[in-house]
């Protein structure tokens, strides 16, 4: 069947099953393998994008669920060669080591500020509880998330 | 991991859902936000031969105040109750128990009829409905009916709605000024609860959902009469476990789970002020 979708503010349209996934749809059939596949069970968060502006695992969301509409995944934060100002943040933080749950995390982490746009530590540690990293023990993410919040003074 | 192939169907109203339920009979599966049904497709552990997508009859998106209770649309998301100020100051529980579903993607994708038309008896939804004594509101080829929280959740991963009907509404009770808890253990922030505690107290008397203590979501009731009774809240929390037949797993234990239900009931009672 046709699934057509706004990816990074580009239209696409592609014949696929109804049973492709989204991440699927995105890394398999629209070439965009910057969002990773990890855990393939909803838990580990590495297949994170925007759906209509929200974070959600793409995993276990059918291509055919986000028919019509729009979907950002990592290849589109940056403006160019400009990062986002997430990505900026993870990058001066050191915010990842092998870098595998890092697409997810910083979707999941623009979504968080879209939702709470001054958080706190705590508030950033829960955001985030949808997405595992097995290298950096959370603190530098969390320190880059704060930094990309405006909140220079969290830095050490 | 890749669901086994299905044919797909739009469902554009609650009426068209159900014309295509009684269309494709029990091959037909219905689909909300997928939360519950994609994982269970994925491992192949259900395999629908027609997957109805109801997702996006946005009329079944509400929350409204009807004088003496809410009536929640069932495919209400997560995200839209737990940061509900009307779901917040009326049912709190409610509120606090989705707040603790899954993690932030899965609430903004979940719904509230979705997860308990799934009748998982690890879900935090349910307890929470059982505690405040919700109301579901069941549309068949035979019209509407009403279903006590008590008679929804019949075993497990089932409920009384019928295979050719569609949850469309969950009613909760208004309690402004009841004291509430919701007490979730678990290994990782966003795992399913070993066990969950959701208990309600309102000018004397209580309500107590557990979550994961059965084959299916149950309430508490030999603590619900103790308190009734006048007892205070250790020796109440005591008889949390009577009579329940709690999952034995790899996170707990039959005997474990049973001093889990006691002690988060002991907590919960304690938190909401009976």
């Amino acid at each position: 069947m046709l699934v057509s979708m706004t990816v990074n503010g580009d239209q696409v349209s592609l014949d696929v099953e109804p049973r492709t996934l989204l991440v699927h749809y995105l890394r398999d059939h629209a070439g965009l393998t910057g969002t990773n596949i990890g855990c393939d069970t909803s838990s580990c968060g590495a297949c994170t994008v925007h759906l209509d502006g929200e974070a959600v695992k793409s995993c276990t969301v059918l291509a055919v669920q986000a028919d019509d509409r729009e979907v950002t995944t990592i290849e589109g934060l940056a403006d160019g060669d400009v990062l986002h100002p997430m990505q900026q943040a993870f990058h001066e933080c050191h915010a990842l080591q092998c870098g595998y749950c890092t697409p997810g995390m910083v979707m999941a982490a623009v979504s968080l500020l879209d939702e709470v746009p001054n958080p706190t530590e705590d508030d950033v540690r829960e955001g985030l509880e949808g997405n595992l990293c097995r290298c950096t023990g959370y603190h530098n993410i969390v320190r880059a998330v704060l930094q990309a919040a405006g909140g220079e003074e969290t830095r050490r | 991991m890749i669901p086994a192939a299905f044919d797909y169907v739009r469902a554009e109203s609650a009426g068209h859902a159900l014309e295509l339920l009684a269309e494709h009979g029990d091959g037909a599966k219905l689909l909300a936000g997928g939360h519950s049904l994609i994982p269970l497709m994925k491992f192949r552990l259900a395999a629908p031969a027609v997957v109805v997508d109801i997702g996006r009859i946005t009329d079944l998106s509400y929350v409204r105040d009807e004088g003496t209770h809410l009536a929640i649309g069932a495919l209400t998301r997560h995200r839209d109750i737990e940061t509900s100020d009307m779901v917040g100051s009326q049912a709190g529980l409610l509120a606090a128990a989705t707040s603790k579903v899954g993690d932030p993607q899965v609430r903004h994708r979940g719904t509230i009829g979705g997860a308990i038309a799934h009748g998982d008896p690890a879900s935090d939804i349910p307890a929470a409905l059982l505690a405040l004594r919700a109301t579901m509101v069941v549309d068949g080829p035979d019209g509407q009916r009403e279903v006590s929280s008590d008679d929804f959740f019949k075993g497990f991963l089932e409920t009384a709605i019928g295979e050719q009907e569609l949850l469309t509404e969950i009613r909760v009770p208004k309690v402004p000024d009841a004291g509430w808890s919701f007490q979730k253990f678990n290994r990782r922030a966003q795992d399913w609860a070993i066990v969950g505690a959701a208990v309600l107290v309102d000018n004397g008397s209580c309500g107590v959902g557990l979550v994961n203590m059965d084959s299916r979501p149950v309430r508490a009731a030999g603590v619900e009469s103790a308190i009734a009774g006048g007892a205070g809240a250790a020796d109440a929390a005591a008889s949390a476990a009577d009579g329940l037949e709690p999952p034995a797993d790899l996170n707990a234990g039959v005997e474990y789970r049973q001093h889990l239900a006691r002690v988060l009931t002991r907590r919960g009672l304690e938190e909401a002020g009976a």
